[in-house]
């Protein structure tokens, strides 16, 4: 099967749009690292994985509110990231694979997912990396004259790493069009908020930089984008950076070996009821978008799409060993690839 | 004798420490309460107390920083880096202020403090935890570095670091953790740092190597038509040059296998000085097998091309003896 143009990121991105293709997304997102918990059972996957089901209304709101010309760093939490933006279920899984059809060529992997044409910078691994970059293409925007954003999408325990204030602080002074996005899903890795951080809410922070700070349900799609809306408009305006939380939740553990026995009990219970594909759906079908009962149609097409990109990417090759080393610099064998944005 | 996993060895080592000396502590991510994300510290919060078993924020520059500042004025922290690339925040306290304290302080301060951190490739991990890295302190004066390579190594290694007055980096692969292999503990046994150790006698050719390719080295020593002595470097710095020096006057080659980039691996200096000391007694000229300079590739196939396998380590060093000639690497071969 190839894929065909409706299905490239920036269509994918575009029909981002539609009010009922944002639900399809969400419950995409949710199937794919459905899939992929299973694909690490069935031995497909090598190192860990880091799944944010129970985050995909911050994913899908922060990508129709955006446009595939502005920039996204981001962190190894990224698979629903990379979906919503436009990435395809077969460049995500491809790349969690290992294959030539990943986003990265199976180059990077689960934490290092990419792709240029709808602004999405390598997810990166280390804490705290994607906020000075993002500081730094906000730079680049408004140099070469663009009205882009750059949005950078971190957790909540990485409020605490010296680049989050170091790049706050940069670039509140310089008034940079950058949104920070911190999905605060109430743990790092295997320790709750209160213990690693004085304050309940990470937005609060933003008034030591003179910027606003948004708190934002982030399991309702339509507020996430409303306030990224707000915080786009006024960093174009070159009006300076926002700080936004969304308050969330990770369903499962921090990464694949993790089996979250340090919640409290009734605490995932608690944000099940509050499920942001459910809360979406019934929106959709109290606006008469959605007819009673759609949902569980469009979840069947959506787990059978979810199948057959599976299945191409368990069909498909490896990359090539000369791979290795064809991208590590201008002079490698593949050449000079750098691909600039804005150069269209 | 009794299995253990190699990771035990970590935990059996720091708990030793900590009984022995009540001024160590141990500080870093998830490593109280939940035991240290490769369950290496399971316990010690149970028996040594959360003063001294501390779980910080993701915060690295400051733990970091805050136990130089401890190791300065009377405890001797052990900080966990988790994976070595994480310390890429915090490099200034270590590399600039912790490696130069007994230096500026003309030997009136000291630092004892040990980072330990898992670190290497071989696990799908990806290129942002996958690097060694020890050339970032080794190209340091004021620190040392070792590198584990089993059980008894890294009980070993570990006591003395947190035993010596400066500041030491502890390397730990991490594909090891999850071995497991026969070894009994002794509190006493201590490696000294700038030890090397002979893994495997042999008469043609010295292969020194050190952490996650010992077992490579001595894989391809078994599976050789050549009879290879295997040295287990230890600590990179300083490295121990008699050990290896009197190897290379016995055997007359000299190859180093390396988990690092060709061009900057620590068999470059190790080269470099056994060619100048012992170039009369070599037959033919050194050869080093090392990771190619490219990050590690995430993808199965290629991750296992890019780190020596035993065979490819046996038909270098094979070519070597009987040539005369270092053979070369395979990606020159490919290209
Ligand atoms: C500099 C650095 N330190 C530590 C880590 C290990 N680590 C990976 S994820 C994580 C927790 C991050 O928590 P949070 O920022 O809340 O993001 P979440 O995983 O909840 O999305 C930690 C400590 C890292 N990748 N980089
Ligand atoms: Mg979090």
């Amino acid at each position: 099967m190839t894929i065909s143009n409706s299905n490239s990121p920036i269509a994918r991105r575009e029909a981002l749009q539609d009010r009922l293709e944002q639900l399809t997304r969400m419950i995409e997102i949710r199937f794919v690292e459905d899939r992929i918990q299973k694909l690490f059972a069935e031995g497909h996957i090598r190192g860990s994985t880091h799944l944010a089901s129970g985050q995909e209304a911050v994913s899908v709101g922060i990508a129709r509110s955006i446009d595939p010309d502005d920039v996204v760093t981001c962190t190894y939490r990224g698979h629903g990231h990379a979906l919503a933006l436009g990435v395809t279920p077969e460049g995500v899984i491809g790349e969690i694979c290992g294959r030539v059809i990943g986003c990265a060529g199976g180059l990077g992997g689960s934490m290092h997912l990419v792709e240029p044409e709808v602004g999405l910078l390598p997810t990166a691994a280390i804490i705290g990396a994607g906020l000075p970059i993002a500081c730094g293409a906000a730079m680049a925007a408004r140099a070469r004259g663009k009205d882009r954003v750059a949005v950078s999408i971190f957790g909540d325990g990485s409020a605490n790493i010296g680049a989050f204030h170091e790049s706050l602080n940069f670039a509140a002074i310089r008034r940079l069009p950058v949104v920070f996005v911190c999905e605060n899903n109430l743990y790092g890795e295997y320790t709750r908020i209160e213990l690693s951080t004085p304050v309940e809410d990470i937005a609060v922070r933003a008034a030591s930089y003179n910027m606003p700070g948004v708190i934002v349900d982030g399991q309702d799609v339509d507020k996430v984008a409303e306030a990224m809306a707000v915080a786009v408009a006024r960093a174009r305006r070159g009006e300076g950076p926002t700080l936004i939380e969304m308050k969330t939740y990770r369903y499962s553990g921090h990464s694949r070996s993790d089996p979250a026995t340090y919640r409290p009990a009734g605490e995932l219970d608690a944000w099940l009821k509050r499920d942001p594909i459910d809360i979406l759906a019934d929106r959709l079908v109290s606006e008469s978008i959605l007819a009673p009962g759609g949902l569980d149609q469009l979840k069947a097409e959506t787990r059978d799409a979810v199948e057959r990109a599976t299945a191409e990417v368990l069909d498909s090759a490896a990359p090539d060993l000369g791979e290795i080393l064809s991208h590590v610099g201008a002079s490698s064998a593949g050449g000079d690839q750098r691909w600039h944005f804005w150069s269209r | 004798m009794a299995k253990i996993w190699i990771r035990q060895a970590v935990l059996r080592a720091l708990d030793d420490a900590m009984t022995d000396d009540p001024s160590v502590i141990v500080m870093g991510e998830d490593v109280a309460v939940a035991g240290g994300p490769f369950k290496v510290t399971e316990g010690l919060l149970a028996s040594h107390g959360p003063e001294r078993v501390i779980d910080t924020p993701i915060s690295e520059m400051a733990f970091m920083g805050a136990a130089v500042g401890a190791a300065v004025c009377g405890l001797k922290p052990v900080v966990e880096m988790m994976f070595i690339e994480f310390i890429g925040v915090a490099l200034d306290q270590l590399t600039t202020q912790a490696a130069t304290m007994r230096y500026l302080s003309r030997g009136r301060l000291t630092t004892p403090l040990v980072v330990r951190a898992s670190a290497g490739a071989g696990q799908g991990f990806g290129c942002q935890h996958s690097q060694m890295l020890d050339h970032w302190f080794r190209g340091t004066p004021g620190l040392k570095v070792a590198v584990t390579s089993n059980a008894r190594t890294t009980y070993g290694l570990l006591r003395s670091a947190i035993e010596d007055p400066d500041p030491v980096v502890i390397l730990e692969p991490r594909v090891l953790y999850a071995e497991r292999e026969e070894y009994e503990f002794d509190r006493d046994y201590r490696i000294p740092l700038g030890h090397a150790e002979i893994a495997r006698p042999g008469t043609d050719v010295t292969l020194v190597t050190c952490g996650a390719m010992r077992r490579v080295a001595l894989a391809a020593a078994e599976a050789s038509s050549a009879n290879i002595e295997v040295i287990d470097l230890l600590t990179l710095w300083p490295w121990d040059r008699k050990t290896v020096m009197d190897s290379v006057a016995r055997t007359g080659r000299l190859v180093t296998l390396e988990e690092a980039p060709a061009g900057s691996g620590w068999g470059g200096d190790v080269v470099s000085s056994i060619a100048v000391e012992a170039f009369g007694k070599l037959k033919a000229a050194p050869h080093r097998i090392t990771l190619p300079d490219a990050p590690v590739p995430y993808s199965g196939a290629l991750e296992a091309r890019f780190l020596p396998s035993p065979a490819y380590v046996a038909d270098q060093v094979a070519a070597l003896v009987s040539t005369n000639k270092p053979p070369l690497p395979w990606w020159r071969n490919a290209a």
